[in-house]
């Protein structure tokens, strides 16, 4: 018999950034509220104080922060026809483990999203007319529009305290800004961040070139700020230790920098740690959730009645959990029928590293993770596709995120990776390297989605998620389109060489090498229960008690980085789910 | 972690020993580890050869200055085999174990500490079949060639991928060189010192908005400075 818990009002299962704003927003309205964490507690004192968490063997090579792959992992493939191999050492993306989640070991770039990326399936239609929609592409509108959710990204910037230069307020262009942005309610939080060299260089090449750079929106603090919750962040020293690491100087935007400190004050809410959640339990009529079951520290299953909930863990376990509590129907991509799973989408990722002669000092170890200059002449429909074939696009930047020689040295192409030559190219090359790219939307593809293993199970004996994934011809065609204006940008730098990874035609997903954390789809949102598995209110078609956060609810992935639509979405659901759910429980949309 | 970097190196103990006089009887506390009098915990004493002899040609003593063996790499390496990592601790290591497209990364049952003990083997015995000796006697131009040949996996041995053996110590030889001297390499920062890294300073506040050289040496996480 399992052990039952006493009922909560709301338990929200994984405590990141999604987690972290729905437990508020439900602790604010009153509900008795109960986080699940399968991860240990972490602080910033004593977790990544100064010196102990600037440590490239124990962060970086060690994967100090990172979810722990012998517990649970995903496995992959290309296409349906291929046997799936685990993900048995990290690379390509990078989920993480513990309170906070991966917004410990996140960069901080904090973007939005374009407002016709929310209606591509209808903008793109409208534009260029249905047939330029590749048959095996799956196009969707999002269910939502930009206006709607403007307000819920504008509190997520000023909870996270986001470094920035407005480029639109409410219609009005301002100079400086990124010029295609969509209208903001406000200016950013805070002024943007001291360009490294990088993006120095990134900047004046671009405007060389007749391109209008803009500081990249970051959420790592340019100024002592203090967010509306009263916690405080401190300006950010660019010491060089971002993405994989915690933030000494409470500079980067956490749920542990902005959100819990004032979260953990109220007297109803509760977080459990060690707690693994196997799956969500229903009545007996499938249409309402009873709450979860875990297994505790102890290796205990224990059962937790609820009133709602929330799936807040990272987008790989949201998704599994919708497939193991078998909640609505799993895709199947040769009837194209079902939804859990579909739409599963990536980013694709040209990275190229500039090398620069002796007299141009880059200093690659000093740098903030979402410090930048970028240009959007090549994102979303900022630029005519008639003439080019292809859907999508993506951003172009130069960032200098920060980087030690553990995490590896760049190194011109034709250089032994080994012996003197190695090592007089690392001498040589070390500070006057730098690395620009451009980070382009997946688009959803019939054959591209999310399902249980057949045979690899993790340490709780459950299936572990299936990944079939690959690049498909369309957004193989943008990639090379971007990857040759990215090098356009590199060589009006001055680089005397690049060398990197330029996604083209022929090229295949490769797990091996880290590109973005950034996957998506898989519970999509929409209007159609047919194709999309939570209404505009991420709130279950299925299960109305039940919501489902994350980039899971992606339609489709995007060229900018994902943290800040997650974070608005989430404080959209939140938002709803107090003034709408709470009030007339049941579905909010008729399915 | 514990580490030796705390501890004063023997000429500054020898040195405090003389300020405090011969009369002071207390036994000293034990040498602090060099690469002279390291005893491998993980290594056997071939297998140590071997693994001094390669960190030597993967990272040479040149003009340039010391190598991975005088930075204390091997010292690293062994220390990291004490470690979760070195039994595949945070890989996932369950089977069934099949091969698959290179793109999709490591799929061999074999963790670090396995594969150091088998490929070692396997290259000391095809060393031995073809020059009578182990990899540590041959010359460095002969080693450099065996090595380049597994890098290129034209050598290969039926137990054991080379070429991953290749991968694991040419990436662990250079986490040892520049990794934290904590970990037991990168001795007085010679990793951070050949390419101007500055450590653990962690501080760009005022430097990062303009190009030019950073005037500090590299700061250890024992607060040591290089």
């Amino acid at each position: 018999m399992p052990i039952r818990n006493k009922p909560v009002d709301a338990v929200i299962v994984g405590f990141g950034w999604t987690g972290a704003i729905m437990a508020i927003e439900l602790a604010e309205a009153g509900l008795e509220v109960l986080a699940l964490e399968r991860g240990d507690d972490a602080h910033t004192v004593p977790d990544w104080a100064y010196p102990k968490v600037v440590d490239e063997i124990a962060q970086s090579a060690r994967n100090g922060l990172l979810q722990n792959l012998a517990k649970t992992t995903v496995t992959l493939r290309h296409s349906k026809d291929e046997v799936a191999v685990p993900y048995r050492q990290m690379g390509s993306f990078k989920p993480g483990q513990g309170v906070g989640g991966a917004g410990i070991h996140w960069s901080g770039v904090h973007s939005r999203v374009m407002p016709e990326e929310l209606r591509l399936k209808s903008h793109v239609t409208e534009r260029y007319g249905r047939k330029f929609i590749p048959a095996e592409m799956q196009l969707q509108d999002w269910g939502i529009d930009y206006d709607e959710l403007e307000p819920h990204f504008d509190r997520f910037e000023q909870v996270c305290g986001t470094s920035g230069k407005a480029g639109n307020i409410k219609g009005v262009k301002h100079e400086g800004g990124n010029p295609f942005e969509a209208p903001r309610s406000n200016e950013y939080p805070l002024p943007p961040l001291t360009d490294p060299p990088t993006s120095r260089l990134f900047a004046k090449a671009c405007v060389d070139l007749g391109y209008k750079p803009y500081p990249l929106p970051a959420s790592n603090a340019s100024r002592p700020y203090t967010n509306p919750y009263g916690c405080q962040l401190g300006p950010c020293n660019f010491c060089g230790f971002c993405s994989d690491y915690g933030c000494i100087n409470y500079s980067k935007a956490s749920p542990q920098t902005t959100i819990l400190p004032a979260l953990y004050r109220k007297p109803n809410f509760t977080l459990r740690t060690n707690a693994h959640v196997l799956r969500v339990n229903r009545d007996a009529s499938g249409k309402q959730a009873t709450g979860v079951t875990y297994i505790d520290a102890e290796g205990r299953e224990v059962e937790q009645p609820a009133g709602i909930v929330v799936l807040a863990a990272f987008h790989l376990h949201n998704v599994r959990l919708m497939l193991s509590s078998k909640i609505g129907t799993p895709y199947d991509p040769v009837s194209g029928e079902g939804t859990v799973g579909r739409n599963f989408c990536y980013q694709l990722i040209n990275s190229v590293n500039l090398f620069f002669d002796p007299d141009v000092m880059v200093n690659q170890f000093m740098g903030a993770g979402g410090v930048g200059q970028a240009i959007e002449e090549f994102n979303a429909d900022n630029f005519d596709h008639g003439p080019l074939g292809f859907i999508g696009g993506g951003v172009i930047w130069g960032r200098q995120t920060g980087n030690g020689p553990v995490r590896g040295i760049p190194v011109p192409a034709g250089t032994p990776l080994w012996g003197s030559g190695w090592k007089k190219a690392v001498k040589e090359n070390y500070l006057h390297s730098g690395r620009i790219e451009s980070q382009l939307s997946n688009m959803a593809y019939r054959g591209c989605y999310l399902d249980l293993d057949p045979t690899y199970k993790d340490a709780y004996g459950e299936p572990l998620l299936r990944m079939t994934l690959n690049w498909q011809e369309n957004d193989l065609l943008m990639s090379e389109y971007v990857g040759a204006k990215l090098m356009e940008i590199g060589h009006a730098m001055g680089a005397k060489s690049i060398s990197g990874r330029l996604l083209k035609r022929g090229s295949s997903w490769d797990s091996r090498a880290y590109q973005s954390t950034h996957i998506n789809g898989g519970t999509a949102m929409g209007s159609d229960p047919k194709t999309s598995v939570v209404n505009k209110y991420l709130q279950s078609w299925d299960v109305p008690n039940l919501f489902i956060l994350g980039a899971n609810v992606f339609a489709h992935g995007i060229g900018y980085n994902p943290t800040g639509l997650v974070g608005g979405l989430a404080y959209w659901a939140a938002a709803n789910l107090r003034s709408r759910y709470l009030r007339n429980p049941g579905p909010m949309v008729p399915a | 972690m514990t580490g030796n970097g705390d501890v004063p190196d023997r000429s500054r103990r020898d040195f405090l020993k003389q300020a405090a006089g011969a009369a002071v009887a207390a036994p000293l506390p034990p040498p602090h580890p060099t690469e002279q009098n390291y005893k491998p915990s993980f290594f056997s004493a071939a297998e140590w050869a071997f693994l001094n002899a390669a960190c030597a040609r993967l990272i040479p003593e040149d003009e340039l200055g010391p190598g991975a063996v005088q930075a204390g790499v091997p010292q690293f390496i062994d220390r990291q085999m004490s470690t979760p990592w070195a039994d595949g601790g945070i890989w996932y290591m369950q089977g069934p174990f099949i091969a698959a497209k290179p793109e999709f990364g490591y799929q061999s049952a074999l963790t670090p500490k396995q594969t150091y003990r088998i490929g070692i083997k396997a290259i000391d015995a095809l060393c031995q079949a073809a020059n009578g000796k182990p990899f540590a006697a041959l010359q460095p131009a002969q080693q450099d060639e065996m090595l380049k040949q597994i890098e290129a996996g034209t050598l290969t041995s039926p137990e054991i991928s080379l070429k991953n053996f290749f991968a694991l110590i040419l990436k662990n030889t250079q986490e040892g060189f520049f990794g934290d001297p904590a970990y037991g390499g990168n001795k007085d920062m010679v990793g951070w010192k050949l390419i101007g890294h500055p450590g653990v300073r962690a501080d760009y506040l005022e430097w990062v908005g303009e190009a030019k050289p950073y005037p500090y040496g590299p700061v250890s996480l024992y607060g040591k400075r290089g």
